[in-house]
C-alpha cells in the first residue's frame, strides 16, 4: 500500500499573530513554524500502518524551501521520503490542484491529510483532492482500519459519530482519534540522524490559477475591559446575562 | 442564475445552522436581485424554511442520500438545480460538499465565512484566519462562487413571505460509502450550533464535579464543553474539547469555568459575542478576553449562580 500524507507547515499554536503593517500580508517575523497538529495525528497513523501493513509512506508538502524543516521532521518520525512543489501556496484550489497531480502520477492508494490547517482554516482541501482523483473520502476521521482494499472508518459528522466503510483508494482527512495524542511520534536521534539522508524530492508546480485574492487581514476588534462582578453580589452577574448577554 | 442554499440536516431534521444558511442566501439573493431556491435531502418537514425567506424549496428523498457522501451529494445538488452561488453551512457536511461543488463548478470557494459580502461584484467577504486569531477578506476570482457559512456567525433572520415546495429525483454515479453505525455525541444541544456554551476545564478538579457544568447548560438550553487537557486527561469526550486543535465556537454566550485561557482555547472561543469567565486566579488570562467575570471558588460561584438564575426565571 502506498500512503501519501500531505503536511502543512503552519505557526506554532502559541503563537501570536501579527500582519505587515499594509495589511496586506501575514508577517512572519519570529513565528516558529510546525507540522499542521492535525496532519501529525495523520502522518503517526500512516506509521503505524507502515508497521502493521507494509506500507510506504511519502511527506507532501506545497511550499518553498523554508518549508522544508517540517518535511525533514517527517521523516525523522518515519516516513520512507518526502517530496515538496515548489510553488506558492496560494489559496486551497492551487495547493489541491498539486496534491491531485502527485496523487495521480505516484498511484497512491491512502492520501491522509489533516482535516483541517491551523493557519487558513478552510478545511477543504482534502475533499477537493478527493474530487480532482474521484478517490473515496471521508472527512473528520477519528478512527482508521485497513485491510487489504477494505478500509473502516470513524468520522465525526457535526453532532454524531459515524462507523461507515469503503475501499481505497481513498483521502482521509484526519483529527485526534486516528491516533490518541499520547501516541504521536517523537522524532528520536536515529531517526533525525536517518532523516538526513532520506529523499526529499523537490517537484515544479503544475499550472493551477488561484481563485482568491487577499484584499487584506485584519485582527478581530479587541474585547473592552471585563465588568468584574464580586462572587458576593451574584444578582448584579444575573442581570447581565438576562440583559446584556440575553441568556434566559 | 439563481441564489442555491443547502439544507444540513441530521436523521431527516433540519439542523439549526440551515436556518443561518438560508438567512444568508436570502440576503445574497436580495443584493443580486437574483431568486433563492433551498435544497433539501431526506428532510420529513420543511415548511419551517418558509420562516426564513425560503420561498422555492425542493426536497430530494433518495435512498442514496441516506449515508452522506459529499461526492453523491454534490452530484445530487447539482442534479436538482443550478446556481450561481452556492450557500452552506461551514460543518464537516457542508464544507465537504462545497469543496466537490467548487471542483465541478471550476468556483470560487470561499470557507469559514464571518459576514454578507462588501461587494457582490466581484464578490468580496470576510473570513475566519489563523483559528480566529485573524480576519482576512478576499475577493472571488470568478462568477461562480460557493461559500461556506461559519455557524453563529450571521444569525438566522426571519423573514416574511410563503412559498413553494417541491419534490425532485436526484442523478448521482452511485454512493460508495455504507454507514454501519451511528451513535450521537452531542448532548441534548449541538456544541458547534449552539447559542450557549458551558464550558469547564482543570479548575474542576475531576469528571465527578461536571454535574453543576451540566446543570448550568440545562437551566438555559446550553450545549456542555470543555478544555483540551480535560479532554486529554480522558474526563470528558473529545468531542467536547474546544480551542485550535478542538472545535472553534462562536456562540452568542460562552461560559468558562475553571479555564484559565490559554492562547489555544481563546483562538476557539474568541467569536463569542459574550464571555463569562468564573476562575478563582484572578490572573488567569481569559479575564483579559471576558465580558463579565467573577473571581471566586467555582464550587461555591457556580452553585449560588444556578439559584440565582432558578430565581430569576421562577
Amino acid at each position: 500500500m502506498k500512503i501519501l500524507v500531505c503536511i502543512s507547515s503552519v505557526p506554532d499554536t502559541t503563537s501570536k499573530i501579527n500582519f505587515t503593517t499594509d495589511g496586506k500580508e501575514f508577517d512572519k517575523n519570529g513565528i516558529q513554524f510546525i507540522i499542521n497538529p492535525m496532519d501529525e495525528f495523520s502522518l503517526t497513523k500512516a506509521i503505524f500502518l507502515q508497521a502493521s501493513a507494509g506500507a510506504t509512506v511519502t511527506v507532501l508538502g506545497v511550499g518553498d524551501a523554508s518549508i522544508e524543516p517540517v518535511l525533514r521532521k517527517a521523516l525523522a518520525i518515519g516516513a520512507n521520503d518526502a517530496i515538496r512543489v515548489n510553488g506558492t501556496a496560494i489559496d486551497s484550489n492551487f495547493v489541491a490542484a498539486q496534491i491531485a497531480k502527485v496523487v495521480k502520477e505516484g498511484a497512491y492508494d491512502l492520501v491522509l491529510t489533516g482535516k483541517e490547517s491551523l493557519d487558513y482554516n478552510g478545511g477543504v482541501i482534502p475533499a477537493m483532492v478527493a474530487a480532482h482523483t474521484d478517490y473515496n473520502f471521508i472527512n473528520a476521521c477519528v478512527g482508521l482500519e485497513v485491510d487489504g482494499t477494505n478500509v473502516t472508518a470513524d468520522r465525526d459528522l457535526d453532532g454524531s459519530r459515524e462507523s461507515v466503510s469503503f475501499t481505497l483508494p481513498a483521502v482521509v482527512a484526519g483529527q485526534k482519534g486516528i491516533v490518541e495524542e499520547k501516541d504521536l511520534k517523537i522524532p528520536n536521534m536515529r531517526g533525525i540522524m536517518q532523516a538526513r539522508s532520506k529523499p526529499l524530492n523537490v517537484v515544479e508546480p503544475t499550472d493551477a490559477s488561484a481563485s482568491l485574492t487577499v484584499v487584506g487581514y485584519e485582527k478581530p476588534v479587541a474585547k473592552s475591559a471585563v465588568k468584574m462582578v464580586s462572587p458576593d453580589n451574584l444578582d448584579e452577574l444575573v442581570t447581565l446575562l438576562r440583559e446584556d448577554a440575553q441568556a434566559f | 442564475m439563481s441564489i442555491i442554499a443547502f439544507v444540513d440536516s441530521y436523521q431527516k431534521k433540519i439542523k439549526k445552522s440551515a436556518f443561518e444558511v438560508v438567512s444568508y442566501a436570502k440576503n445574497i439573493a436580495d443584493q443580486s436581485g437574483k431568486g433563492l431556491k433551498v435544497v433539501a435531502f431526506n428532510v420529513d418537514d420543511v415548511s419551517e424554511l418558509e420562516k426564513y425567506g425560503a420561498t422555492d424549496i425542493i426536497k430530494v428523498n433518495d435512498a442514496q442520500l441516506d449515508a452522506f457522501s459529499a461526492k453523491t451529494y454534490a452530484e445530487a445538488l447539482l442534479s436538482v438545480t443550478e446556481g450561481s452561488i452556492y450557500v452552506l453551512s461551514h460543518s464537516n457536511m457542508g464544507s465537504s460538499i462545497g469543496a466537490f461543488l467548487s471542483i465541478k463548478k471550476q468556483a470560487t470557494l470561499i470557507t469559514n465565512v464571518l459576514s454578507i459580502p462588501s461587494s457582490m461584484s466581484p464578490f468580496t467577504v470576510k473570513r475566519k484566519s489563523f483559528s480566529g486569531k485573524g480576519i482576512m477578506e478576499v475577493t472571488a476570482a470568478t462568477d461562480q462562487i460557493v461559500v461556506t457559512v461559519m455557524p453563529n456567525s450571521f444569525g438566522a433572520q426571519e423573514a416574511a413571505g410563503t412559498g413553494s415546495i417541491s419534490e425532485a429525483s436526484a442523478t448521482t454515479s452511485g454512493n460508495t460509502i455504507t454507514v454501519n453505525s451511528i451513535a450521537e455525541t452531542s448532548g441534548k444541544v449541538s456544541l458547534k450550533e449552539a447559542d450557549i456554551v458551558v464550558s469547564g476545564g482543570r479548575g474542576l478538579k475531576g469528571p465527578e464535579n461536571w454535574g453543576m457544568v451540566e446543570e448550568l447548560a440545562d437551566l438555559l438550553g446550553a450545549a456542555t464543553a470543555c478544555s483540551k487537557p480535560v479532554a486529554d486527561i480522558g474526563w470528558r469526550p473529545h468531542s467536547e474539547h474546544v480551542g485550535q486543535t478542538g472545535i472553534a465556537l462562536a456562540p452568542n454566550l460562552y461560559i468558562a469555568i475553571g479555564i484559565s485561557g490559554a492562547i489555544q482555547h481563546l483562538a476557539g472561543v474568541n467569536a463569542s459575542k459574550k464571555i463569562l469567565v468564573i476562575n478563582n486566579d484572578p490572573e488567569a488570562p481569559f479575564f483579559k478576553a471576558a465580558d463579565y467575570g467573577v473571581c471566586g471558588d467555582a464550587f461555591e460561584v457556580v452553585p449560588a449562580l444556578i439559584e440565582k438564575i432558578k430565581a430569576a426565571k421562577a
